[in-house]
């Protein structure tokens, strides 16, 4: 396994300023190459957990977060989409309108079509995530 | 051109193939609604394919259906059916019907057709003696062959003969072989189909037309046709040449003959031979009468053939919208496809063209007479005949008139790989689809101008090939060439993890005997650069994955949830439930053929009353509740488990339902136990992952209550067994299924569908319901009917085994997740509030239910339940 090493990494809570570092899981509790749902008050995050697979490049064994709402549907179901590759690009495909955005940059790389609903941008907000002890953080802002 | 208030009025009179030509090429053009039609058939029933009449025995009305029956549903479109017109008032511009009603008209077409000659031979009115033009001639003979056949002791033949040795008389003469008669076909001139094919060609078509059991007498004229001494019917033809035949029923084709009495009464100038005269805007001397197909009189003279008449119905509605079209002159290339024996013919196929140079290949043992006509130079082409291999037919008629390329013309002549012709570049003038009178260049511009990528697509934008699919293969050859030319690559791939198509990648599974994602993708994906500047295979996508777990799943690899599968699923597959639009899902217990208990209904009402479900019967006969959460989902299923149901499969690219009509048990009219089959053919299908979703229905008698001809499968009894259709689907193209094979026994019935689904399995493309892919299969459904029936590929015990892995296989899916903590532990709604509903949702209640809130209503407040509705779990 590799850890996700965040060069900067802060302290896992208290930190100064509006972003802060929440425990979400066991890295055990999350499915290679599947997603899940984290809730931190109301604001929800799709982990995704990639193994450690050539496919993956670099970020193979790491593990992602971006926002759970799809802009596309307002939908709180990104966690539910299939984890793949786009040229190299580890992916996870919106279940509901199968737009495909970037798990590392947050880009929507495929739009199929349709525009994001009122008020929402098409490129997912992404969460930096740390793996400590075999739990995982994630950064909130 | 903008509507200027009321339509003007169209009167149709004739109800024929050209009439329906002409309200379909006018509904399509007329934008701006200008005219109204009406369509006076004399028929009792919508136009249908009077070339295809053979295809009623085999295949029913269906088989002879014609065009897009919602033409008819037009609010501007009036078919009268079963309502001859009496007579016309030209100068009060009215027609009158059998009925004596009076309709006015601005403009009037005579589409009246033609009536089957009936040469002066004594006799001629004997019981027992046809004509061959109308679905009443051909259900007449049906009748009297059968009523013959019951009369007669077991074994001995109904005895035929078709007087006429033309295009027509074939026709009939392989009707009567149809239907189990012997057939004799007696022709006065020296060979058959005399009009399209030189002696050559006739003498091989002969041996071609024998070797189908059917005889053949030239050069012979009857002279009387005598009653039997006892039944008074038909019983003996007699020849001039002294020669006798006894028969049991004579069919007279010998021609037909413009119906052009209403024109004559009106006073309209007919030709000498008949048909009421047009210039070449196809109108008569009066204005606002027009003349189509074979009663028009064009060039001075009628033509039998329809291609030339759907051109006059375009030209018509061409000049009606202000248009300058003239009729280009009569397209006369034929091709008949008579039990198996190919005939074509065009141009000038009898050389008739001042020092034309005939070019001919013949083979007499394999029956095989091909000719060019070319120019004296002998390089134009000026026609063609093609006896017993019309393969050349398709691609060198569009070359009438043009030069050949090549130095060789016999070339093109030569048997399919002998050589090889030259590769013909057709002129975009080049007229490809003799039916539509689409040309090359208008099948190039649906590719260039109109974004077609494919055969369907230039189908639907052109009208090529949507009659009688001959030119299809060159329709093909067309759209693959300009693709490529438009730098369009003709690519199967799936995506970019994997250059196959999903057929191709099936076969690849199979024989390579893989059984996961990451073997599969290390041996045949695609290497793609990863960000370490290396190559890697890549992990798939939303597009392969899902393909790869349908092929995992149809080859059994047990639970879709196990191990590497689960990533490859859908999260309706994943979830085993159907995403809806505010991230819950739907539930659909199993309920085969429509049929559930009333304590089932009570256990799935109690489950919608306790979690709050939105319920609603489906199209397919059961019931969807909607509003599940992913962590209800596991609770939800143990109340519906331990009731006795299993999952619905309505998440899956797999069999949905069996819908079934009540059947024998309860209807009055059924002939066989609908609900028991569609139950039994629901257990066996149940979970079979398919390309696409499947449906079936099963309809209890020919009523067709359960609408089972708009299923890939559909069952209809007969008090002899089963008739099974496919191809079928609703959807946004709906389509009718087709008939396949007739009066199956139960176990024949199985074989059948286990062979068909099992081929549309392994060999249709990702997304692709069974219609567009027997349309893809070669030779279409008679291939797919090749494959299953006479096991053509010799793959049916293949096919048998594996359905019935499938069949010995199955388990159902939630059971099985319930039965496994790891499995449901899928089922968290949050990895660290693993019961939590989605604080996000929002209901309202409608009707008594409820339902997502609209952003509106959200916005105000309006929401009367969030998520955590109480549950009494």
């Amino acid at each position: 396994m590799t850890v996700h090493d965040v060069a900067q990494a802060p302290a896992a809570t208290g930190a100064a300023g509006p972003a802060r570092w929440e425990r979400a899981c066991l890295l055990s509790d999350l499915f290679p190459e599947r997603g899940a749902a984290a809730l931190f008050g109301d604001t929800q995050v799709a982990l995704f957990r990639l193994p450690e697979e050539r496919g993956y490049g670099s970020h193979g064994g790491r593990v992602y977060a971006v926002q759970n709402l799809d802009p596309f549907s307002g939908a709180h179901v990104l966690s539910r989409g299939i984890v793949g590759t786009r040229a190299g690009e580890p992916t996870v495909a919106s279940p509901v309108y199968k737009q495909v955005f970037s798990l590392v940059t947050g880009r929507c790389l495929v739009l199929a079509d349709k525009s994001p609903k009122d008020g929402y941008e098409p490129d997912l907000a992404v969460h930096e995530v740390e793996v400590r002890d075999g739990a995982v953080l994630v950064r909130l802002s | 051109m903008v509507n200027s208030g009321t339509p003007q009025h169209l009167v149709v009179v004739g109800g024929g193939m050209v009439a329906q030509r002409l309200v379909e090429a006018l509904r399509a053009r007329d934008d701006a609604g200008r005219y109204r039609v009406t369509v006076f058939a004399e028929e009792p029933r919508a136009p249908y394919d009077r070339v295809g009449l053979t295809r009623w025995f085999s295949e029913g009305v269906d088989g002879i259906a014609l065009g897009d029956p919602d033409l008819w549903a037009d609010p501007l479109v009036t078919l009268h059916t079963d309502r001859g017109i009496e007579s016309i008032d030209r100068a009060a511009r009215t027609v009158t019907d059998r009925l004596g009603h009076v309709h006015a008209y601005d403009e009037l077409v005579l589409a009246t057709g033609s009536s089957a000659a009936m040469p002066p031979i004594p006799g001629n009115d004997l019981p027992g003696v046809f004509v061959y033009r109308t679905l009443d001639d051909v259900a007449a003979l049906r009748g009297w062959v059968e009523e013959k056949r019951r009369g007669f002791p077991a074994g001995k033949p109904v005895r035929g003969a078709v007087i006429g040795g033309g295009l027509l008389g074939l026709e009939a003469a392989g009707a009567l072989t149809a239907l189990g008669a012997q057939a004799t076909v007696i022709e006065f001139g020296t060979h058959l189909m005399g009009v399209q094919v030189d002696l050559g060609g006739g003498q091989a078509l002969r041996r071609l037309i024998n070797a189908q059991g059917i005889g053949v007498r030239t050069e012979t004229a009857t002279s009387q046709m005598r009653p039997h001494r006892r039944t008074g019917h038909v019983g003996r033809l007699d020849f001039a040449d002294g020669g006798r035949l006894d028969v049991d029923v004579v069919v007279v084709a010998t021609g037909v003959r413009p119906r052009d009495e209403l024109a004559r009464a009106a006073g309209l100038p007919v030709g000498e031979r008949g048909g009421a005269v047009v210039d070449l805007t196809c109108r008569t001397e009066d204005p606002h009468v027009w003349a189509v197909g074979e009663v028009a009189c064009i060039e001075g003279r009628c033509i039998g053939l329809v291609a030339p008449g759907n051109t006059m119905a375009e030209v018509v509605v061409d000049r009606l919208l202000g248009g300058e079209a003239e009729f280009p002159g009569a397209d006369t290339a034929t091709k008949l496809k008579l039990s198996g024996v190919d005939v074509a013919s065009f141009g000038d196929a009898h050389a008739r063209t001042e020092d034309a140079v005939e070019v001919v290949w013949a083979d007499p043992v394999a029956g095989v007479y091909k000719k060019l006509v070319l120019s004296d130079d002998a390089r134009t082409l000026l026609g063609g005949v093609f006896v017993g291999d019309a393969a050349p037919y398709a691609s060198l008629r569009p070359m009438l008139g043009a030069e050949l390329p090549g130095d060789d013309p016999s070339a093109f002549l030569l048997p399919e790989g002998g050589g090889g012709a030259p590769g013909l570049e057709l002129p975009d003038e080049a007229n490809v689809c003799s039916c539509n009178g689409v040309s090359a260049g208008t099948i190039r511009g649906a590719v260039t101008e109109h974004a077609c990528t494919d055969v369907p697509g230039v189908k639907a934008c052109t009208r090529a090939g949507t009659t009688c699919g001959a030119c299809l293969p060159l329709v093909k050859k067309l759209v693959d060439t300009e693709l490529e030319r438009a730098g369009i690559e003709v690519s199967t791939a799936l995506c970019e993890h994997f250059a196959m198509s999903r057929a191709q990648l099936f076969d690849a599974v199979r024989v390579a005997d893989l059984h996961s994602f990451s073997e599969i993708v290390d041996r045949f994906g695609t290497e793609a650069v990863v960000d370490d500047g290396g190559t890697a295979k890549g992990r798939g996508c939303d597009i392969c994955k899902p393909v790869v777990a349908s092929i995992l799943a149809s080859l059994g690899n047990g639970h879709i949830l196990a191990g590497e599968q689960s990533t490859l699923q859908d999260t309706n597959d994943h979830m085993l439930a159907n995403l809806q639009k505010d991230g819950t899902y739907s539930v659909v217990p199993r309920m085969p053929g429509g049929e559930v208990t009333p304590e089932g209904l009570i256990v799935v009402g109690e489950v919608a009353r306790d979690f709050g479900l939105y319920t609603k019967i489906t199209g397919g006969q059961r019931i969807d509740m909607f509003g599940a959460r992913v962590e209800q989902l596991p609770d939800i299923w143990r109340r519906l488990v331990d009731a006795g149901f299993e999952s619905g499969h309505a998440y899956g690219k797999s069999l949905r339902t069996v819908k079934s009509c009540v059947g024998s048990t309860w209807c009055r009219y059924g002939v066989q136990d609908s609900v028991g089959m569609a139950v039994e053919l629901e257990l066996r299908y149940r979970g079979l992952r398919s390309p696409h979703k499947l449906k079936m229905g099963v309809s209890g008698c020919a009523r067709e209550c359960a609408e089972a001809r708009g299923k890939d499968v559909g069952v209809i009894a007969t008090d002899k067994g089963w008739n099974v259709y496919v191809g079928g689907n609703g959807g946004q193209t709906p389509r009718h299924a087709q008939l396949f094979a007739e009066d199956l026994t139960s176990e024949e019935l199985l074989r059948t569908i286990d062979r068909f689904l099992m081929y549309y399995v392994r060999t249709a493309d990702r997304l692709q319901r069974t219609a567009p892919w027997i349309e893809e299969v070669d030779g279409g459904l008679e291939g797919v009917r090749q494959v299953i029936m006479e096991d053509s590929l010799g793959i049916c015990a293949d096919l048998d085994a594996a359905m019935a892995r499938h069949v010995e296989n199955y388990e159902d899916e939630w059971k099985a997740v319930l039965e496994d903590p790891e499995k449901l532990r899928r089922f968290s709604s949050f990895v660290n509030a693993p019961k939590d509903a989605d604080p996000s949702l929002a209901y309202v209640t409608e009707r008594g239910q409820r339902r997502p809130a609209t952003p509106a209503e959200r916005a105000a407040g309006v929401v009367v339940a969030g998520p955590k509705l109480e549950v009494r779990a």
